[in-house]
């Protein structure tokens, strides 16, 4: 296969890869921030408030047991927006980034 | 190849029935049972470090209501070998085909690239999901209700970090091995060789309990002895991952994650199907039951009932297992962080062609994963209800025996055709588990030792690829060899803190270095590797300190109460049982071995108080990668960063495994 090299540095301070970084990752990291911290509700909520979660919700099923099913639903619910969002929104932007570097970025 | 697997699953799911025609396997009904009453814990997920045990667990008083406890489980043996046999040929099948299409290196580690995203998803899924949690949490499930709910949740919680953060950068930048990620800034041997042998120790963790738990299995299911189930077992893999690599190991898992599900979906829809499909009416069947009401009782150590005490709604609501919040927080960043950092989870992500493919099968997991831990909450449910948590704790004291129970109850009962034949196919289900799980261990260290360290460290990375498929096959022949050196060593010692272990290493030492490797510009192989060392090494050595371990003195102390206590009933003149005098034996034992010993690394008592030691070693491991990265610079690792960031962002040049 033939050598291609790129000017990484020219390409990361493009406009566009930019703008993909940027809006990539406040996504990511405020997604994941409310994946994992409603998940440690989970333990310290049944620990330390453990009358709220014992409160007897729809016949003998619990809080606790509704908040466990809230995990799965939030879970899944994480998994499908994010797949959304990147497919109509990061690989557009990720696909015009590489048109970009396939033009301007090789030597 | 869709039409291969449609073939083997069709053979997997009719097979049984042509074995169970055969007049021989009627007659075995007679045959020499396995009668098991051992405990065999089985491990996997980090909760399942906890089930191995929870033998302390007061017997629950048995009521008249509640059922006399079989205490044996007497499996039908030509059934059972039978229903294996088939899996085992099917696999077979499976890598004699990849065999014959494995060439390169690449297909070799990466299955050539070929793997599609919901194939990978079922992979993953498959490659996750452990025996532990299909049976072990089953039965914790069982035995203390919504304890065992509460620690499903964790496993699929793992998954978040994976989607976001590291599934796709990591198929972007990546090759085989982790080792190709970490050295992709930092191309040094020292992190290399690190890298290497920070995967082989992880997978040598999991690998010991799996094959420890596989061996208990088997001895139990079909009467064979230890040593004989854990070369086998051996065999095996190793003659899966040896002649079909990647591409073999991966349609081992899809396979073993399609029959899992199967049996998840059957015995949980047949336990709501019972209950009307209401969800509401299975809990008031099961908190109505005498039998779960004793059971509290006797958990709670209640001699008599408590007027106005609503123990089935106690069943219901936590405490009855997980007694310390602080230790769940610190089992949860072990989840959080750890599996992410798991070098055969990673590998599955070398074997798709692209990120989306990469992002497409770990939602698929996701969504396989989330949906079976809450069919094992209602399979956990339906085991207490139909078995009771005394008929389960008879057979097996972990519980690791309540879906295999449940299945036999609904098949018709103990001995009969039916129940034999359910219960034998749980058990396969739970065999193929072991398989699947094992040979993406198996694989992922002899990658590591044949692509990181015989190619990249001996030959420099100038290797033809006929050798570098040779040599990863002899590896990969090497660590089937250790694990049954391993497992048959270990049959008498508590492996189950192992898999504990290995998440938390993975957390403290694995997750960190990968995370600021591909986010942190400054990030060079210094940070590598103080971070790895001092996660690792704060990981183990909380572990050596924590309750986990043996204490002598304890086991001392505990067993002198109960001389006291016998003693003195013997002094006010009460003639014991021949039960009490022998207990009253043993702990004078118990005493006089342990009472001047010490833990293994001569301790009194635990220094530490929690069982997980996430909680504190991954921050350590976090702060130790961000000093070591600090205190010496390295321009190199700096300006290759924008290279690092632009491809896993992006995909451009990526190592696509499609033939060179």
């Amino acid at each position: 296969m033939e050598k291609v090299t790129y000017e990484w540095a020219t390409i990361a301070k493009s406009q566009k890869f930019l703008e993909l970084k940027r809006k990539k990752s406040r996504f990511l990291i405020m997604l994941w921030f409310i994946g994992v911290l409603s998940y440690f509700l989970l333990p310290l909520g049944v620990g330390y408030a453990p009358e709220l979660f014992k409160k007897k919700v729809i016949g003998r099923i619990n809080f606790a047991y509704i908040f466990c099913l809230y995990q799965y639903v939030m879970t899944l619910a994480i998994a499908l927006y994010y797949t959304y969002r990147a497919n109509k929104e990061f690989d557009p932007l990720t696909q015009e980034v590489l048109e970009g570097i396939n033009e301007r970025g090789q030597i | 190849m869709r039409q291969l697997l449609l073939l083997l699953i069709t053979t997997l799911v009719l097979a049984p029935c042509i074995v169970t025609a055969n007049p021989l396997a009627k007659a075995a009904t007679s045959a020499p049972a396995a009668t098991v009453t051992a405990p065999a814990p089985m491990t996997s997920a980090p909760g399942q470090s906890a089930l191995a045990k929870t033998p302390s667990v007061p017997a629950a008083t048995t009521a008249k209501e509640s059922a006399a406890p079989p205490a044996k489980l007497k499996p039908n043996r030509t059934l059972t070998v039978g229903v294996f046999l088939v899996i085992i040929l099917a696999t077979l099948g499976v890598v004699f085909w990849a065999a014959r299409r494995t060439k390169t290196a690449s297909d070799y580690y990466a299955a050539g690239g070929g793997i599609s995203g919901v194939q990978n998803g079922w992979a993953i899924a498959g490659d996750y999901m452990s025996a532990a949690m299909f049976l072990g949490l089953t039965g914790l499930v069982t035995i203390f209700g919504i304890d065992g709910a509460l620690y499903s949740v964790g496993p699929v919680i793992s998954f978040i970090t994976i989607l976001l953060i590291f599934a796709e950068p990591l198929r972007n930048a990546g090759k085989y091995t982790m080792g190709d990620i970490l050295c992709f800034r930092s191309p040094s041997k020292v992190v290399r060789a690190a890298s290497a042998v920070s995967t082989v120790t992880l997978s040598i963790f999991y690998l010991l309990t799996q094959m420890v738990g596989a061996g208990k299995l088997m001895q139990l299911l079909l009467g064979i002895p230890f040593s004989a189930a854990v070369v086998g077992v051996g065999i095996l893999i190793t003659i899966y991952v040896v002649f079909g690599g990647m591409k073999a190991t991966t349609w081992v898992q899809i396979i073993k994650a399609v029959l899992l599900m199967s049996a998840g979906v059957a015995l949980a829809g047949i336990v709501l199907w019972k209950s009307g499909m209401n969800l509401v009416r299975l809990f008031d069947e099961v908190a109505n039951l005498q039998a779960v009401q004793d059971h509290v009782r006797g958990l709670l150590k209640h001699p008599v009932a408590e007027p106005g005490f609503d123990y089935g709604q106690r069943f219901l609501e936590a405490g009855l297992f997980l007694k310390d919040p602080l230790d769940q927080v610190s089992m949860g960043v072990a989840f959080v962080f750890g599996a992410a950092g798991l070098p055969h989870i990673m590998m599955r992500f070398f074997t798709v062609p692209n990120a989306k493919a990469a992002r497409k099968s770990v939602v698929i997991a996701m969504f396989i994963i989330g949906i079976f831990l809450v069919l094992v909450t209602i399979m956990g449910l339906g085991a207490a209800l139909y078995v009771t948590p005394q008929n389960v704790m008879a057979v097996d004291k972990g519980g690791n025996m309540a879906a295999l129970l449940l299945a036999q109850t609904f098949g018709g009962g103990a001995g009969t055709f039916g129940g034999d034949l359910f219960f034998a196919i749980v058990c396969a289900v739970a065999f193929s588990t072991i398989l699947a799980v094992v040979s993406g261990l198996v694989l992922a260290s002899s990658a590591a030792i044949a692509h990181d360290i015989y190619v990249n460290i001996i030959k420099d990375g100038k290797a033809e690829q006929q050798e570098q498929v040779k040599v990863a096959r002899i590896s990969s022949l090497a660590v089937g060899a250790v694990a049954v050196a391993l497992g048959l060593t270990c049959e008498n010692v508590n492996v189950a803190q192992l898999v504990t272990l290995a998440f938390a290493v993975a957390a403290s030492s694995n997750f960190p270095v990968i995370l600021f490797s591909l986010f942190w510009k400054q990030f060079n192989m210094a940070g590598i590797i103080s971070g790895l060392v001092v996660g690792s090494v704060a990981a183990i050595g909380l572990m050596l300190v924590s309750p986990n371990m043996v204490y002598p003195k304890k086991i001392a102390a505990d067993a002198k109460k109960i001389v006291a206590v016998l003693e003195k009933k013997q002094l006010e003149g009460v003639v014991l049982a021949d039960k009490d005098l022998k207990t009253l034996e043993k702990a004078r034992l118990d005493y006089a071995k342990n009472k001047d010993g010490k833990s293994v690394i001569g301790l009194d008592a635990p220094l530490f108080s929690l069982k997980n030691p996430g909680i504190v070693s991954a921050p350590l491991g976090f702060l130790a990668a961000i000093i070591g990265c600090l205190v010496f610079r390295d321009r190199r690792a700096e300006e290759t960063f924008d290279e690092l960031y632009v491809r896993q962002n992006t995909g451009v040049c990526i190592e696509s495994a499609v033939d060179h």
